[in-house]
């Protein structure tokens, strides 16, 4: 299994250290598409910038804007769905949260995405009156980051358990959890005393364990269904005869001495 | 006085059958598996279709029953979240002695795929589990011989549940850990 390596500071340090990589960037380009013209246009000084990458318009605006901007948008700019809203973790590099909203101009066919920064243990206000997909959307980012959603009516994890710690979307969270994730189960329901009976998880697909005589054992070290393992004595080995090989006898095809 | 013309001491005559309380018992038992009707993720769809009428679990006397009360295999197919296994934990309990489990499937066995923060890794550190089913997902067939490996441990069983050995959550982890 690959060694797990604390990711705490994983924007600071690169993850691909070639000197000679540049890493791919999507061109920004000007906004010269009429209605992308039209939009930034009725946006007006709410825009901190806005170019267009790959057909769809980008907008910067300041987080306390974003109720603003997306009246705007639904009842002049005609982007009656918001498809997606969630959040980025830049929080080890900036100290602060990338939060986007992706609207959808059926008419048009054209898609705008709304960008502000957050900084951390700020609140950003709910677009649930504008969009009811936002709700669901927001209560997942409260769940995966954190972010705390004011005016929201109904704030509350949506995919991890109520009484869960930590929001696994975070760049900090380890992929494997932290020791309240690891044992949530066991805790839940048998309680925390359980923890030395029940035993840390098994996080190697390929273990099998020497002393576990009910369940999978090394091929060539078989013994006995539920025979009480002990490590001074050897268990006697019997081997099945079928019609193709005997087991109990070595092949001279056999190469190594199994260890 | 009518002479009675069955030879009762031919073979199969008399109307009688020889068999041991354990034998009789486990007979009923394992020609009457029910299941919860109880699918956790795609191993369900594979389960679903061994109940349907292809591969029909019926004619075996297995019979998917929608109350943990009326069920005494559990089989547990597909992936267990963290947020779930209080549940699944709950719905065991809620079955009647004698019960057994069947853990289908990889995420069942070990968490499979998913090695990440909110899946249970393997359903036996909470349930004690009677079969492992391998495969991802395990084919119809695979279940049933499954379910037929199941009714060979019943019948080998005694009819006193007390007597048989389940799988201990406490035994091979727990040893060790105590070791250590």
């Amino acid at each position: 299994m690959r060694k797990y390596v604390p990711k705490d500071n994983v924007q600071k340090k690169a993850y691909y250290t070639d000197r000679f990589h540049v890493v791919p960037r999507v061109p920004r380009e000007k906004v010269i598409d009429t209605h992308f013209e039209a939009t930034v246009f009725n946006l007006g000084e709410y825009v901190k910038d806005s170019y267009v990458e790959i057909g769809q318009l980008v907008v910067h605006i300041d987080a306390n804007d974003n109720f603003a901007v997306l009246k705007i948008l639904k009842e002049q700019c005609g982007y009656t769905q918001c498809s997606e809203q969630s959040a980025v973790d830049y929080l080890a590099k900036d100290g602060e949260f990338e939060l986007f909203w992706q609207m959808l101009n059926v008419n048009e066919a054209k898609r705008v995405r709304v960008v502000c920064r957050l900084k951390e243990g700020l609140a950003i206000e709910s677009v649930e009156p504008l969009f009811k997909s936002a709700n669901f959307a927001e209560r997942e980012m409260f769940d995966m980051f954190g972010i705390k959603v004011n005016n929201h009516p109904f704030l509350k994890r949506i995919l991890m358990p109520d009484d869960w710690e930590g929001h696994p979307l975070l760049k900090t969270y380890p992929l494997f959890g932290d020791e309240f994730a690891s044992w949530y189960e066991v805790d839940k329901i048998f309680g925390k005393e359980y923890r030395d009976i029940i035993g840390p998880e098994n996080r190697d697909p390929g273990k099998i364990d020497i002393e576990d005589t009910k369940r999978f054992s090394r091929v060539g070290y078989e013994v006995p269904f539920g025979t009480e393992y002990n490590a001074d004595e050897e268990v006697e080995v019997a081997y099945s005869e079928t019609a193709l090989v005997n087991y109990n006898k070595k092949t001279s095809k056999q190469l190594d001495e199994r260890r | 006085m009518a002479q009675h013309q069955v030879n009762y001491a031919s073979s199969a005559g008399l109307p009688i059958a020889l068999t041991s309380v354990d034998k009789l018992v486990n007979w009923g038992r394992s020609n009457s598996l029910w299941p919860l009707t109880y699918g956790l993720a795609c191993c369900a769809i594979e389960m679903m279709a061994s109940g349907a009428s292809r591969y029909d679990f019926d004619r075996m006397g297995t019979i998917f029953r929608a109350s943990p009360r009326q069920a005494d295999v559990m089989i547990l197919a597909g992936t267990l979240s963290k947020k779930h296994s209080e549940f699944a934990r709950r719905l065991y309990d809620q079955m009647t002695e004698p019960k057994w489990v069947i853990s289908m499937g990889s995420c069942a066995n070990t968490g499979g795929m998913f090695n990440t923060y909110a899946t249970v890794q393997g359903v036996d550190r909470i349930i004690p589990v009677d079969i492992y089913l391998p495969g991802c997902a395990p084919r119809p067939e695979t279940l049933q011989y499954a379910m037929m490996m199941l009714q060979k441990k019943i019948r080998r069983e005694s009819a006193d549940m007390k007597k048989n050995t389940k799988q201990d959550l406490t035994t091979q982890a727990g040893k060790r850990a105590r070791l250590i």
